[in-house]
């Protein structure tokens, strides 16, 4: 057997431990950017002045590029603010945000308690132990900093720019990552493009307080110490790699890529033997102080070590160890006997692998899941959602996305990622071959739900960074071979660089084939030609190479003014996104109109009516989308909210909107339900409403409560709500509440939405009361009405009643009672 | 009912006042020849301006007059105003007098009085006429205490068809203006006359002092009845160029409470109709030269808001999220920044002072409390308030971004103001304007340090091994 090989460290990415290689590798451009590194460099080679001159050129402007693309990041994400307001947006923000609010207003201990009596009523929900806690933690913290310090901004203040600012530490991250993985060029690249991917802006935008927008740099972080931790061997590093492990498991749900990517790539280093100290070194601390971290997070628990997410780690960290005990007994017996113990352990450990495996597929096949949570299996099975958990199904991000969101979310970085593949295979080094892993896992998962873009805009940057550094690394250099006033000088630079420029070459190639052909059609067969003829006389000697390992001038002005134009479209398609598609509050909606800006302010209309006209202790029932809103900016409590953990009180609400009025206000009454509010789009055409996502309502009401069933509510399948809508449709509470007095205002009920009159106009509601509806019509809320008094003689009685009332008082009206 | 009791009690409270007075003798030596009352409930805050002719008829000089209130008005009375005229018609000129609250022990049944202390001294036999201004809030009761949508908002308005007074009144009369011709009901007291918008009572001959015969007026008013609860204005001044005012509102309607259905059809198709004693605008007058204007609440920004600004005054037109209905209520926020120079000034001795309108910049609205907090920029010392009325005043300390002594803060808190407490106020103190840079010297000598501390780090081998 060969000796695993040593770790092929790409020119040029800077060696991270010799400060001599520095100076020694004249063609990088971008040297490390440590500051210690430079500084001993200055000290140590006086003679090379105008080298180590260069170098700490390259390093402050490195440093200010960077500084600059955090700026780039921040800003970037502003525009919701300088759009709209400063506001949190959307739903799962306004629950972290209220969290928040307890956390900075209560303290850590009483949150870590915190049972929560306004949501889930009358379950409750424990928040303390049902939150991942790093999100609220990290903007609690950095409020407490700020008002320690005597900066008195708001907690929600603090909370709209964590999104923002945490992407300027993602892009940093990447740097780092990416730097790791091909050198500072492509690390620069990256994290310029990472600043700005419109997949990330869309989580990340100021407001959008969701765990995401810290989860994503703590992914990057996580992944760019485990590859510090493989190229150098540091336990440092490894340890620090534990505890970004930790801090994203505290974040997102989404720790679970880690922990099955990273046990992935160590196996396949394992398998393409690449084996070395380095990997155990990066691995094995990982898992054990790793799981034992994540374990003290509430939410994780003991799923650390019981759910199938994590099995994946386990057994690659018995593999790993197998591994390393058969190399370290290869190390010290001699061949013979090597073989002799292979044949025997062999033999012993099939035994007992059989076992262990029988053992374990028997515990996993025991559990129904087949110990994977419900939204992992519909991630290995993308159709396992919608046949059994409607309301995993019925999130809209939880949907498969279409091929143009992809070109929404990554625009070009699309077509750049293969290039990216291939420069990470010239040379392959264990850092690469993670990337490459990286990309093609969360291809496959963004592939599921368009959720997980998210996860696929890190590596789709990194490996674009590293595309477009390479080409323009080959790009610039042919231009300056050759022309005429630079070769001097450059020659004097080049000539210790002679193995970079050869495994340059070989990489630039490589890149040109992939990332050039997709812009530059009319000039490949002229680059193909000219490359195969350069690439003979490449090996022959030093001097013929610096001439004629290069493009053709006019090739690469124009493949670098492509290039250019390339990066212009991507970043006007961001700055497009971030403003446009990606902004929106999605609390506050606008419409430009012939005569100006409109604005549409009805949820706030209705969660402030709410919070200032009602009681304290009433009960609102919704579709749990608005849940988290109505806790938060109401302050009321609610029966279902946006964490939908119960799904049998989902589908109570489900099937009593569902229901008939009578039978709807009695699973209300009996839920001690006060007010009932709904969200209607039909009267200016807002489409995501209650009408629109009623049935879901009725499948999730129906998986529950077998009555409701949805051919009811489908005329020959179609659902309809126009004259043609079944009975069924027509008279179910949601309905009736919706359009309930629509007619009235324009006299023919034309739904706006649906593009049709709608079917029923005129009908009156006899067990609830329209007390609100906003400006626009968006949100109506309705009173239960009291029960009815059980009086024999009702007639006699109710109109002695109205007498009286009307002998006190004259009262213009004719008075009804709507239990006649 | 509560209203019919309020009724009752007034009447009695009247019949026993009158025995009370039959049996007691007139130790005062003025009287009132002639008193004509005219009472304004066009809106929710009652305007009562009182003109009276006062005789001394005894033989001393008298330097004060008493006004009387029975102890139900006293509690919402905003604000005494008093001034006497002197010339005739066109010449007519008028010097403020000075009011203030008096206690007499011998007031019938707990009447309260304030004392309006004359200019010159009134001599024996001389006349002179004395206008006084008193305003009432929370003094029109709705009732029906609860309507529909529909309905519009009668009230009640309780007074006495005399003025209540320690002294004998010749003759009087009452004019009573209502916002419509809608009136429900009045009491009679003859004589009582009612033309259009405009009721009569009197005039009366010969009433002896504390005469009382109380009258309910029970008509329409569809008015805002817009009461700010709460209203705490924080003005804080920035030696640096600008003053940041930022006012907290808890804003009610009073009115009739609202019951039963809310229909926004309704609302939107017969506004004429539906809602009529509803309001959904409010004005705020804000000082000129305003910048940076906003109005949100706690859950953010109110879109629905105009501003208007001219060299004169800035006009803020304001909507709460939702109409306001009775017994609605709703919070909110407006802020705005104003140009130092023209609020902050030199007093002769060296002081600085800050010359700043007292009271709520909304117009037509009564603020149950008032609070006023100037915060003065950090390392000024010595703050004292000068308010043309009576409030309460007391200090705080707050810290601001990168405060480390704090900064003063005088709290002024007043109760029942109402538009007419809108008159400047000042806040005198020292400041030394060398304070103004300790928190730029602060940043940067933090930002030397922290790069101090790079350069010696990266100067200092730590390592272990050589």
């Amino acid at each position: 057997m060969t000796p695993p090989p040593s770790f092929c460290i790409s020119p040029k990415s800077s060696l991270p431990q010799s400060t001599q290689a520095n100076h020694l590798n004249r063609n990088v451009n971008w040297p490390s950017m440590a500051a210690p590194e430079t500084s001993t460099a200055i000290a140590a080679t006086p003679t090379t002045n105008g080298t180590t001159l260069r170098h700490a050129f390259g390093n402050v402007l490195s440093f200010f590029i960077l500084l600059l693309i955090g700026v780039l990041a921040f800003s970037i994400r502003l525009f919701s603010v300088i759009k709209y307001e400063s506001i949190i947006h959307e739903f799962d923000p306004y629950f972290n945000y209220r969290v928040t609010q307890f956390l900075s207003k209560n303290g850590i201990y009483e949150f870590w308690n915190w049972f929560d009596d306004r949501t889930w009523y009358p379950l409750g929900r424990v928040i303390g132990g049902t939150v991942y806690p790093g999100l609220t933690l990290t903007a609690g913290t950095i409020w407490w900093l700020l008002n320690s310090l005597n900066i008195p901004l708001s907690v929600e203040t603090v909370c709209v720019f964590t999104a923002p600012i945490f992407s300027a530490f993602a892009s940093w991250a990447t740097y780092l990552l990416t730097k790791e993985v091909k050198g500072p060029g492509a690390g620069l690249t990256a994290a310029a493009l990472l600043a700005m991917v419109p997949s990330y802006i869309s989580r990340s935008v100021a407001g959008s307080y969701d765990n995401e927008a810290v989860a994503i740099f703590a992914l990057i972080f996580t992944f760019y110490l485990y590859i510090k931790t493989l190229n150098t061997g540091s336990l440092f590093y490894a340890t620090l790699n534990a505890l970004a492990y930790f801090y994203m498991v505290c974040s997102w749900g989404g720790y679970t890529f880690i922990i099955n990517l990273i046990p992935m790539h160590v196996l396949l280093c394992i398998v393409t033997g690449r084996y070395s100290p380095r990997l155990y070194i990066a691995y094995a601390p990982l898992v054990v102080l790793g799981t034992v971290l994540a374990a003290l997070v509430p939410v994780v628990g003991f799923n650390a070590v019981m759910t199938s997410e994590h099995f994946a780690s386990f057994l690659v960290f018995i593999v790993i160890h197998v591994v390393a005990f058969v190399y370290y007994i290869k190390g010290i017996l001699s061949p013979k006997m090597f073989k002799m113990a292979v044949t025997l352990v062999v033999s012993v450990g099939l035994v007992v692998c059989c076992a262990v495996i029988a053992v374990l597929v028997a515990l996993v096949a025991s559990s129904p899941t087949k110990g994977w949570s419900g939204r992992s299996l519909s991630l290995l099975d993308p159709t396992y959602a919608s046949k059994y958990i409607p309301i995993i199904a019925s999130v809209s991000e939880h949907q498969p996305p279409t091929w143009p969101s992809y070109f929404m979310d990554i625009n070009v970085l699309a077509f750049l990622v293969p290039a990216g593949i291939i420069a990470c295979f010239s040379p392959l080094s264990d850092a690469s071959s993670f990337v490459v892993l990286y990309i093609v896992t969360s291809v496959y998962f963004s592939g599921v739900m368009v959720r997980l873009m998210l996860v696929l805009a890190p590596a789709a940057c990194i490996l674009s960074g590293i595309a477009l550094s390479q080409a323009f690394d080959v790009f610039t250099r042919s231009i300056k071979f050759q022309l005429p006033s630079l070769t001097m000088n450059s020659e004097v630079d080049e000539q210790g660089s002679n193995p970079v420029t050869v495994e340059g070459q070989t990489e630039v190639t490589k890149t040109d084939k992939s990332g050039v052909t997709l812009k530059e059609r009319p000039s490949r067969k002229n680059k193909k030609k000219e490359k195969e003829q350069l690439e003979k006389p490449s090996v022959k000697s030093k001097a013929e190479k610096k001439r004629l390992l290069v493009l053709p001038l006019e090739a690469s002005v124009i493949a670098l003014l492509l290039l250019v134009l390339l990066g212009g479209f991507y970043v006007v398609h961001c700055v497009w996104a971030a403003a446009e598609a990606y902004s929106a509050p999605s609390i506050v909606l606008t419409s430009h109109s012939h005569d100006g800006l409109h604005v549409f302010d009805d949820f706030r209309e209705a969660y402030a009516w709410l919070s200032h006209n009602t009681d304290v202790d009433d009960k609102v029932a919704s579709w749990w989308d608005y849940g988290y809103q109505t806790t938060a900016m109401a302050n009321r409590t609610v029966i279902v909210d946006n964490n939908t953990w119960n799904n049998t009180h989902i589908a109570t609400v489900g099937t009593a909107m569902s229901s008939p009025e009578k039978a709807a206000w009695e699973i209300f009454n009996s839920l001690d339900v006060k007010y009932v509010l709904v969200v209607f789009g039909g009267l200016v055409g807002y489409p995501s409403d209650d009408i629109n996502k009623f049935l879901w309502m009725v499948r999730i009401g129906g998986g529950v409560f077998p009555h409701i069933k949805e051919p009811d509510y489908l005329r020959d399948g179609q659902y309809r709500i126009d004259s043609q809508a079944t009975p069924t449709m027509l008279n179910c509470l949601m309905y009736k509440l919706s359009y309930y007095r629509f007619v009235e205002t324009d006299g023919k009920a034309f739904d706006r939405v649906r593009r049709t009159e709608i079917g029923k106009k005129y009908f009156k509601l006899s067990h609830f009361e329209e007390v609100f509806t906003t400006h626009h019509w968006m949100v109506r809320i309705y009173k239960l009405k009291p029960q009815k008094n059980r009086i024999r003689g009702k007639m006699k009685k109710s109109k002695s009643k109205s007498k009286s009332t009307s002998s006190s008082k004259r009262s213009g009206t004719l008075k009804k009672n709507p239990w006649q | 009912m509560e209203a019919v009791v309020g009724a009752r009690s007034i009447l009695a409270f009247a019949l026993f006042s009158l025995l009370f007075l039959l049996s007691r003798s007139s130790a005062h030596q003025l009287n009132i020849v002639n008193a004509e009352r005219r009472i304004d409930l066009t809106s929710h805050i009652v305007k009562v301006f009182l003109t009276l002719k006062v005789e001394n008829v005894g033989t001393e000089p008298a330097s004060e007059i008493l006004l009387a209130f029975p102890p139900t008005q006293v509690n919402h009375l905003a604000s005494v105003e008093a001034l006497a005229t002197t010339g005739k018609r066109k010449k007519k000129t008028y010097v403020p007098l000075i009011v203030t609250p008096t206690e007499l022990p011998d007031g019938p049944n707990g009447t309260k009085y304030f004392t309006i202390s004359l200019a010159n001294p009134l001599n024996s036999g001389e006349t002179t006429t004395v206008e006084v201004l008193y305003l009432l809030t929370h003094s029109l009761e709705p009732f029906p205490a609860e309507i529909s949508q529909s309905e519009s908002q009668l009230v009640f308005y309780k007074d006495g068809a005399m003025i209540l007074s320690p002294y004998h009144i010749k003759q009087q009369t009452t004019f009573i203006k209502t916002p419509s011709t809608r009136v429900e009901s009045f009491t009679m007291v003859e004589p009582t006359n009612r033309a259009g918008t405009e009721l009569k009572y009197g005039p009366y001959e010969d009433h002896a002092s504390y005469s009382f015969s109380p009258i309910i007026v029970h008509f329409e008013n569809n008015n805002p009845f817009a009461v700010v609860e709460e209203l705490v204005r924080e003005v804080e001044i920035s030696h640096w160029g600008s003053i940041q005012v930022r006012e907290q509102y808890r804003l009610v309607h009073t009115g009739a409470r609202h019951k039963g259905v809310f229909s926004r059809v309704e609302y939107q198709a017969r506004p004429s109709h539906s809602g009529v004693s509803s309001f959904k605008h409010l004005l705020a007058r804000l000082p000129p030269r305003v910048h940076s204007v906003y109005y949100r609440d706690e859950i953010g920004n109110i879109s629905s808001s105009h501003l208007r600004t001219d060299s004169r005054k800035s006009e803020l037109e304001i909507e709460p999220r939702y109409p306001l209905f009775g017994g609605w209520s709703a919070t909110f926020v407006i802020g705005y920044g104003l140009p130092l120079q023209d609020f902050l000034f030199e007093s002769p001795d060296g002081r600085r002072y800050l010359n700043f309108s007292f009271g709520c910049p909304l117009a037509d609205t009564v603020v149950d409390k008032l609070t006023i907090k100037v915060v003065l920029p950090e390392g000024s010392k010595d703050p004292s308030a000068v308010v043309p009325f009576s409030v309460e005043q007391h200090l705080e300390t707050k810290y601001s971004y990168l405060d480390v002594v704090g900064r003063t803060v005088v709290v002024l808190e007043k109760k029942n103001a109402i538009p007419v407490h809108n008159v400047p106020f000042q806040v005198y103190y020292t400041f030394k304007p060398i304070f103004m840079l300790a928190e730029p010297l602060m940043l940067a000598s933090v930002i030397f340090l922290f790069f101090m501390a790079c350069v010696a780090y990266l100067h200092i081998d730590l390592s272990i091994r050589k």
